[in-house]
């Protein structure tokens, strides 16, 4: 096959393909760029003001609420209700983060609960699931934005982070909790 | 028939090629150097958060670095706390600050780390003990809260976001938000890397019934 070009005999390539790689990178490389900006979940923390007295503060219903203790190397703590009662303490159990039978499975049983509280009329149809997240001081920010996830997945309506009790950090503690090797420590 | 020649005159393309790269070198700008490794949680969220915001990091040992990207804003920012706080910083200090990355060091040392040059500030930086910060809203010993107040105060509307590290403790966390919270400042961001929706969820199902609703019109 002659050479292209071919009185000369120079061998000329055809510089073509060359300049439609370099803009074909050229394109890449502008929208991977833009893409690459960080994400960020919104966060909306609840309005804390002294001087609102008690009682004008929001009340949630022991029925319709899920308290989530977290704790060290991952552990979700749980249980029904606000906790508030001395009388009755609450059973905690703990879970994990995993995909399946954790703590997602968990809340997911808890808004069916719910709903099904709400159509029995034991609560009212405006009552949500509520869940309060109180983090004690072993516990990470993957685990705080873990279980921040895990409210949006699961279209948790209302969930607020609290400060932790003392009444709680007495939840994890206990053997009843199923946490008799960590008491043992 | 002999083949016609295929000598295409490229000078053209190579002129558009150096407009389309002059174009760019100008556009952008460079990104202030990273100063603090950080390993960002991941989230589902897809929400890019848009220019112009603080942003608080915090690393895994729990130090607190402050960055702003409103050159403007940035601007008085400094002037005020160098006037409010007499720190007698020379204007090269004070370029340092703006083209310098996250800022990771109480008051006390500002000036000796703005008088530093970049490579050094880069070194400094590895262990510098970051911006003091604490739950109180005392601006003495939680310089953190002065930085944002005095921020803030430069520019309301600016959006705040907290990049933090993973495995960073729960109480250092609790201090950058009880910070934010006895200022008033409720809302804000946290910077996540991006995580897919688990399959069967309710958020998985609100994603995807929107996307049928989109494609069936």
């Amino acid at each position: 096959m002659e050479v292209k070009g071919g009185k000369k005999g120079n061998p000329r390539i055809d510089l073509t393909p060359m300049v439609d790689l370099g803009f074909l990178l050229l394109t890449f490389f502008i929208m991977t760029t833009t893409m690459s900006k960080p994400k960020a979940m919104e966060i909306q923390m609840p309005f804390k003001d002294d001087k609102i007295p008690k009682e004008e503060q929001s009340k949630v219903k022991n029925d319709e609420a899920l308290t989530v203790l977290l704790s060290k190397d991952h552990r979700v703590y749980y249980y029904h209700g606000i906790g508030d009662d001395p009388e009755n303490p609450p059973e905690v159990e703990y879970t994990y983060f995993s995909n399946e039978d954790g703590i997602r499975d968990v809340l997911i049983e808890k808004k069916k609960t719910v709903n099904d509280l709400i159509s029995q009329g034991v609560l009212d149809a405006d009552d949500k699931v509520t869940v309060l997240i109180k983090p004690d001081a072993t516990s990470t920010t993957d685990d705080l934005i873990n279980i921040l996830d895990e409210m949006t997945i699961n279209a948790i309506p209302v969930y607020a982070v609290v400060d932790i009790t003392p009444v709680d950090l007495d939840f994890i503690k206990s053997p009843e909790s199923g946490n008799s090797g960590a008491a043992a420590e | 028939m002999p083949r016609k020649s295929t000598h295409i005159d490229m000078t053209a393309m190579c002129d558009v090629a150096f407009l389309l790269l002059t174009f760019f070198m100008l556009a952008t700008s460079f990104k202030p150097p990273e100063v603090v490794t950080v390993r960002n949680p991941g989230s589902t969220s897809t929400m890019a958060i848009p220019e112009g915001y603080m942003l608080i990091t915090l690393d895994k040992d729990g130090r607190v670095f402050y960055s702003l990207d409103e050159m403007n804003v940035k601007r008085s920012v400094i002037e005020q706390i160098n006037n409010d706080k007499g720190l007698g910083l020379t204007p090269a200090e004070i370029e340092s600050f703006m083209l310098g990355g996250a800022l990771g060091v109480p008051f006390s040392q500002l000036k000796s780390y703005l008088a530093l040059s970049p490579e050094e500030q880069k070194e400094y930086a590895k262990t510098a003990p970051g911006i003091p910060a604490d739950t109180t809203n005392n601006y003495d010993v939680n310089e953190l809260a002065y930085w944002v107040a005095t921020t803030v105060g430069h520019y309301p509307k600016g959006r705040i976001a907290i990049r933090a590290d993973g495995e960073a403790g729960y109480p250092d966390i609790q201090k950058v938000i009880s910070t934010l919270g006895k200022q008033k400042l409720f809302r804000f961001s946290f910077i996540t890397d991006p995580k897919g929706v688990p399959p069967g969820t309710a958020l998985y199902e609100e994603l995807s019934g929107s996307n049928a609703a989109t494609e069936a019109e």
